[in-house]
């Protein structure tokens, strides 16, 4: 069935001017003068105890093992604090891990709703996935040779989990445009490639240059991914703005 | 509670002891509506109680999403369920438990593979290796006419007291993971995770319709009132013998006084209304804790031996030797006639340590 763009208007009633009548007797009890200081209220106060006083989400599991202290790789991070190498790669594998889930997405959704000039081809979803899917082999190979347990969820890869999950739900959303979903994937992918940056600084910082180097290449990939995911969104968007993004992509 | 740190079965214990809070609230206010003598004391008991529930069920880690939430209550159902079947004194009701257990087991097979495959996790972070990840009786097979999910009740006269509690245990958790399934299923955008939540929700309401059927309903509401309290002594009790966790060791035993204290409260109005003594319907001892631990052996034999019943009536026998085109069959083909989401979900799926990407191959870039 061809979609409209959401762009174009409809019957959206979520704001005061489509409700004039009641709009106007509601205004009657709507604040007057400026809003409360934010820094001053008690809801910050409150939010500033549990701070302090609540426990940590959980911690880094022990590597492989007292027995994966022994390894040649565990050796490799000797006289720094191997923990916080695994709690990083324990992100960033399951950051592409999820990011080969959510270009299942995609091509399901391109599949279904097809693309428009200079919007995303089929091969560029598919290459973006296997990226991924590179990525996440790159990282649980590391971790294996490290001694570190890539089953388990690591402070940071749990952490990372939940701020993907709004964009999650927008790209599996099957309501939502290509445009909107590419949105959703570019916010995962800017976070992508920061996520790899601090990989490479810390893998430097404790003498680790040739992972850092094989994880550079990455980070080049997924600064390529953010560079296309930007122009497709982009050209949607401007292609709607001169009416001419039609049904394809949803807009 | 720590969603890495602390033990999955902590988790288990804050679902169940939700859910069981959640059933004596639902009870305290049914027999509120049907008796005004006792509205008061129902009311007092029941605000500390609600109270009680909502410190259990803030325990809950944050970073869960839903469907994690939700592989912590199926485990709920799967070792709290084969702990009662093994405890249970009565052959048959041991044999509803086993076989509401087969059918929870596959709801969390189902369920694996859409974290796996809609947020690339592995369900095994939060089961944390105790449970089995693997296909029970199919959810498209356990669609049955009502009156199949239809048991014999046990005798109030004659039951063992731990019968009584057991089938108020397993009916109230059971409860609120339908529950839960009616309000999380709607919040997520994935229309076939959607279908997938109201395909299990229904099978949910089969269970709680099979586990209330258990009850004999001709206790009184006093008599009643009693088992709710025991039972929640009972469980609280198990929890606190099992946590590992010392703050939360010491939330059990908080709420095991507060509860002790609530069924003072309901054996005075059974013996000032009913002039009957509290001990003809509770243990005269506290039996052997829920045993919160994995239940593997069990359960990997009672898959074997009895995946492939089927309940006609209020009995179970083979799927083969039930009448040909009965009323359940009739059911489920009306049901399944579009397909089954959870058919859908998992085909092909396999559980595999680190999710099923990992054995993933690169996709081909023509089609």
């Amino acid at each position: 069935m061809p979609k409209t763009p959401t762009t174009n208007p409809g019957t959206n009633r979520t704001g005061l001017q489509a409700s004039p009548m009641d709009a106007k007797d509601l205004e009657q009890i709507a604040g007057k003068g400026p809003s409360p200081d934010c820094e001053g209220l008690e809801l910050n106060t409150l939010r500033g105890r549990y701070a302090k006083e609540m426990n940590t989400i959980g911690s880094v599991p022990p590597p492989g093992s007292m027995k994966g202290m022994a390894t040649t790789g565990m050796e490799m991070l000797k006289g720094h604090k191997p923990t916080v190498f695994i709690d990083k790669l324990g992100e960033r594998l399951a950051f592409e891990r999820t990011g080969v889930r959510m270009y299942e997405a995609l091509l399901i959704k391109h599949d279904a709703l097809g693309s428009w000039d200079g919007g995303p081809t089929r091969q560029d979803l598919v290459e973006l996935h296997n990226d991924e899917l590179e990525h996440f082999n790159l990282v649980k190979e590391t971790m294996k040779r490290l001694g570190a347990d890539p089953t388990s969820m690591t402070p940071s890869a749990d952490m990372t989990a939940v701020e993907a999950m709004g964009p999650a739900k927008v790209i599996t959303d099957l309501r939502t445009t290509m445009p909107q979903a590419l949105h959703a994937i570019l916010v995962l992918e800017d976070t992508d490639v920061e996520g790899w940056k601090l990989l490479i600084e810390l893998a430097d910082s404790i003498g680790q240059n040739s992972l850092a180097e094989r994880f550079r290449e990455a980070e080049q990939v997924e600064e390529r991914h953010q560079q296309k995911v930007r122009q497709w969104l982009s050209s949607a968007v401007l292609a709607d703005a001169q009416n001419e993004l039609g049904t394809q992509g949803r807009a | 509670m720590s969603k890495l740190d602390d033990d999955a079965f902590t988790r288990v214990r804050i679902i169940l002891m939700h859910g069981l809070g959640q059933g004596l609230n639902r009870f305290l206010h049914m027999a509120a509506r049907f008796n005004g003598d006792i509205r008061e004391p129902l009311a007092r008991v029941r605000r500390s109680s609600h109270h009680m529930q909502t410190m259990t069920n803030w325990l809950l880690p944050p970073d869960d999403s839903p469907i994690e939430t939700t592989i912590g209550y199926e485990q709920v159902a799967i070792e709290v369920t084969a702990s009662v079947a093994q405890h249970e004194p009565d052959d048959y009701l041991a044999q509803n438990y086993r076989f509401g257990l087969l059918e929870d087991f596959d709801h969390l097979y189902r369920y694996s593979a859409l974290l796996d495959r809609l947020e690339g996790k592995d369900p095994n972070n939060i089961l944390q290796s105790y449970t089995d990840i693997a296909p029970g009786r199919p959810t498209w097979f356990e669609h049955r006419d009502p009156a199949d999910d239809l048991r014999t009740p046990y005798d109030r006269n004659t039951a063992h007291p731990l019968s009584k509690l057991h089938a108020l245990t397993i009916y109230t958790a059971e409860y609120q993971t339908r529950d839960f399934y009616m309000t999380v299923g709607p919040m997520y955008t994935d229309p076939v995770a959607r279908a997938m939540y109201a395909e299990i929700a229904s099978m949910e309401e089969q269970h709680v319709t099979q586990y209330e059927s258990m009850v004999d309903p001709n206790e009184t509401w006093l008599e009643k009132w009693l088992l709710h309290h025991g039972m929640m002594v009972y469980n609280y009790y198990s929890c606190m013998q099992y946590e590992e966790n010392p703050r939360i060791k010491a939330i059990w035993e908080r709420c095991l006084d507060y509860q002790l204290g609530q069924l003072q409260v309901a054996m005075k109005h059974f013996k000032d209304i009913e002039r009957r003594d509290p001990e003809e319907i509770l243990p005269k001892d506290i039996p052997e804790p829920i045993n919160f631990t994995a239940h593997r052996d069990f359960i990997r034999k009672v898959l074997e031996e009895e995946v492939e019943l089927t309940a006609y009536g209020h009995e179970f026998m083979h799927k083969d030797k039930a009448p040909p085109n009965n009323r359940s069959d009739q059911y489920r083909d009306y049901m399944n006639k579009d397909g089954s989401p959870t058919e859908i979900m998992a085909e092909g799926y396999q559980w595999r340590p680190g999710t099923e990407v990992t054995a993933e191959q690169p996709l081909r870039k023509a089609l």
